[in-house]
């Protein structure tokens, strides 16, 4: 049971302001991921959080209680490093028993521990063996049992599925979030992978140069970015951006991408929106999804060249070009036939994004949804 | 340019076997990837193709001349690793020149004044030039290491992992830079990955590579739509291909508890007919419909929201199965649904060999 609030907190490793002002409410039994690239901060909140790391000022409250005073051994969390840091001399077993040694639970009501989390974690099977005789999976599967043992008020977890390979990463997901939802945990979990954050997290915290950019759920920070860096930062592929200005052309409004390499047609409701915004210069933003593409010439569609395909199996990427901008598109497998084909495209009008370029902040203009 | 075939080339390392009998040909100007997991034998077959190991057994031919006896420089192919080698207190100019300023092949400076310029061009790097390359970023960095490699035009471009140690959205940029240049240079390139999705996003044509030995070389499409065995079934394709234990029951195939009725046609259909032995069923993802009209029952087990759309675990009995279903669709954890699957995209592999029953 916990809910974790920082209020304002500053942190300086010398010189380098690592962490601004940052304001973050993680409610009871909430999964929260802070996502970011390397340097951003991320880790450096997540260690605060967890005793590991000085604030410099600013609160931390823990169900309620300041803990900045407290060691982090006394904040009653649990931490999985990337690295599982098992104790190579002792089996499975007494790797996940080792934090309960220390309280006075009978031999009976720790094995009944351990062997619940075991159970939880598909590694019952494993128990007996060592470290060195286990996969990097169930090492770290062992590694995330050993901090739940304990029945932690909240998990903090920093990268724990980094360094698996694709197909693990996969699994350890979904097993990840049954054991967040089976043990009524509130977690916190640091990552640079935007896959990881969007399918794992009930809200997403976007870090960027030691700044909260954007906390929201996964559909809010991928359909709504505050700003062009979680724009960008969120997505595969990702968003296209471009420069863009908007001309009137027999009566209908058109965004020019570019230097003027290309131009798509868009309601003329969206332009005036965009206009009373009044910003001198504006950036265009659409995710490959939301670019729609035609084989024949239809009303309201650019003629445009595509250029390299991706074939991605379930779906295919196409590399449009316009003059010099490109822009990718999402597309049915094999829907464009050939590298170098003509094909028209339009952009979802209720999937365009315009931002600020100067600020980067998002308009926030879109016709609905 | 350059055609390159690799004959029954075995190669051990001490007791340990890293290939096993290879034959692989690569098509003059072909965009080809070697696809694997760690210790399954690429970066030794691009070694032996470069020169920089000898096999202990088959042929290894460029342009149909054996090259067993030629060096590394002799056989005029250019290297890019994931680690970009570049000279540090050099600037950008001279680090693209160093490959055309060595002793044994000396070009007269305009030549390379021409060549260093047109790689620049290509690789959008005209600005960097004069810059020392410690003051780069990794993405100029490994677009000098690429640079390095074209300026010396070579037979063969051989690539491993370029791309691994760039962040996501600047390996993504590359995957298309790559494929852009290898396109407008019509040369050969051999790219050795791990990951399926650089595989598949630039290949022509992708060799699946396991235990020191190709399972599959086919174009990306045929990969995905016709994976030849289970292990290429499962290692292409995200999220992985779900594979089922398929159950006789009543003289019928199933899956998931009986659940799932199984339907083949061709040589698969004439093979389950006879239930000769255990088979697994593959299906994918993107194959999987959720909808109340549907035959099948599951639990939501997990929901991940991908943004563009979503991959929902289901639960029947203890089988997970994962489906692709659009953004907007709520579906609460642990809540009642109905599935159903598209028939025609059922794979069928031999439990014991792990074959696929249409393929073979």
């Amino acid at each position: 049971m916990a809910d974790i609030i920082l209020r304002d907190i500053q942190k300086y490793f010398g010189e380098a302001h690592v962490i601004r002002q940052l304001n973050l409410e993680v409610r009871h039994r909430e999964f929260v991921v802070l996502l970011g690239p390397s340097g951003c901060g991320k880790t450096t909140t997540l260690r605060a959080i967890a005793g590991l790391e000085e604030i410099d000022s600013g609160n931390i409250l823990i169900d309620g209680k300041p803990v900045e005073r407290l060691r982090a051994s006394d904040r009653d969390i649990a931490f999985v490093f990337q690295l599982y840091a098992l104790y190579p001399h002792l089996t499975a077993y007494e790797n996940i028993a080792f934090p309960l040694r220390a309280t006075s639970e009978s031999r009976a009501a720790v094995d009944a521990q351990v062997r619940r989390v075991a159970r939880a974690l598909a590694i019952e099977h494993l128990l007996s063996k060592r470290p060195s005789a286990l996969s990097g999976g169930d090492m770290q599967r062992v590694a995330i049992g050993r901090a739940l043992v304990r029945r932690p008020k909240a998990m903090l977890m920093d990268e724990p599925i980094g360094s698996l390979d694709a197909k693990l990463r996969e699994d350890m997901r979904t097993e990840i979030k049954r054991l967040h939802l089976e043990n009524d945990t509130t977690t916190v979990y640091v990552t640079h992978d935007q896959v990881e954050a969007m399918s794992l997290a009930d809200r997403i915290a976007v870090m960027h140069d030691g700044v909260l950019q954007q906390v929201g759920t996964p559909t809010d920070v991928y359909r709504h970015p505050a700003n062009l860096f979680v724009a960008q930062f969120i997505g595969s592929p990702v968003m296209n951006i471009a420069k863009a200005s908007f001309r009137e052309e027999n009566g209908r409004a058109q965004v020019i991408v570019g230097d003027g390499d290309g131009a798509f047609e868009l309601p003329a409701e969206l332009q005036r929106r965009v206009a009373a915004a009044n910003r001198p210069e504006l950036t265009i933003g659409v995710r490959p999804e939301s670019v729609r593409i035609a084989r024949q010439p239809a009303d309201g569609f650019t003629q445009v060249e595509a250029h390299i395909i991706e074939p991605l199996g379930a779906y295919d990427i196409v590399d449009l070009k316009l003059g010099r901008q490109i822009f990718r598109a999402r597309t049915p497998s094999g829907f464009v036939a050939r590298a170098g084909d003509t094909v028209w495209a339009r952009l979802d009008a209720a999937q365009t994004h315009f931002f600020d370029t100067s600020s980067g902040g998002s308009l926030d203009v879109r016709l609905s949804g | 340019m350059a055609h390159i075939r690799l004959e029954n080339v075995t190669k051990n390392f001490g007791s340990h076997t890293a290939l096993k009998g290879l034959d692989l040909e690569i098509a003059d100007g072909e965009f080809f990837v070697l696809l694997g997991p760690t210790g399954a034998g690429k970066t030794t077959t691009l070694r032996l193709i470069a020169g920089l190991e000898r096999p202990n057994a088959g042929s290894i031919r460029i342009d149909h001349e054996d090259v067993l006896g030629w060096n590394a420089a002799q056989r005029d192919v250019a290297l890019v690793f994931q680690h970009y080698s570049l000279y540090p207190r050099y600037t950008v100019r001279q680090n693209l020149e160093f490959p055309l300023k060595s002793r044994v092949r000396r070009s007269p400076q305009p030549e390379i004044d021409a060549r260093v310029a047109r790689a620049a061009k290509t690789l959008r790097i005209e600005h960097l030039l004069d810059r020392k390359t410690d003051r780069l970023s990794g993405g100029e960095m490994q677009r000098v290491s690429i640079g390095r490699a074209i300026v010396r035009e070579p037979r063969v471009f051989l690539m491993d992992e370029p791309l691994s140690n760039l962040d996501a959205k600047l390996r993504e940029a590359l995957r298309s830079e790559l494929k852009d240049l290898q396109m407008k240079l019509g040369a050969t390139f051999l790219f050795v990955t791990h990951d399926q999705i650089e595989a598949m996003s630039m290949g022509d044509k992708v060799g699946v590579l396991n235990q020191g030995r190709i399972i599959q070389v086919a174009t990306p499409q045929e990969i995905y739509n016709r994976p030849r065995d289970l292990f290429v079934a499962g290692f292409v394709g995200s999220p992985a291909m779900n594979l089922l234990p398929g159950e006789a029951r009543d003289g019928r195939l199933t899956a998931l508890a009986g659940q799932m009725e199984l339907s083949a046609d061709g040589s698969a259909r004439e093979w389950l007919r006879r239930f000769a032995a255990p088979v697994t069923v593959g299906i994918r993802s993107e194959d999987i419909r959720i909808g109340a009209a549907e035959a099948a029952e599951a639990q939501v087990h997990d929901v991940e929201n991908l943004g563009v759309e979503k991959i929902v675990t289901l639960r029947i009995g203890e089988q997970l199965l994962r489906a692709t279903a659009p953004a907007s669709l709520e579906l609460p954890i642990d809540s009642a649904v109905r599935f159903g699957w598209n028939p025609e995209k059922l794979h069928f592999f031999d439990t014991g060999n792990g074959m696929n029953l249409a393929v073979t």
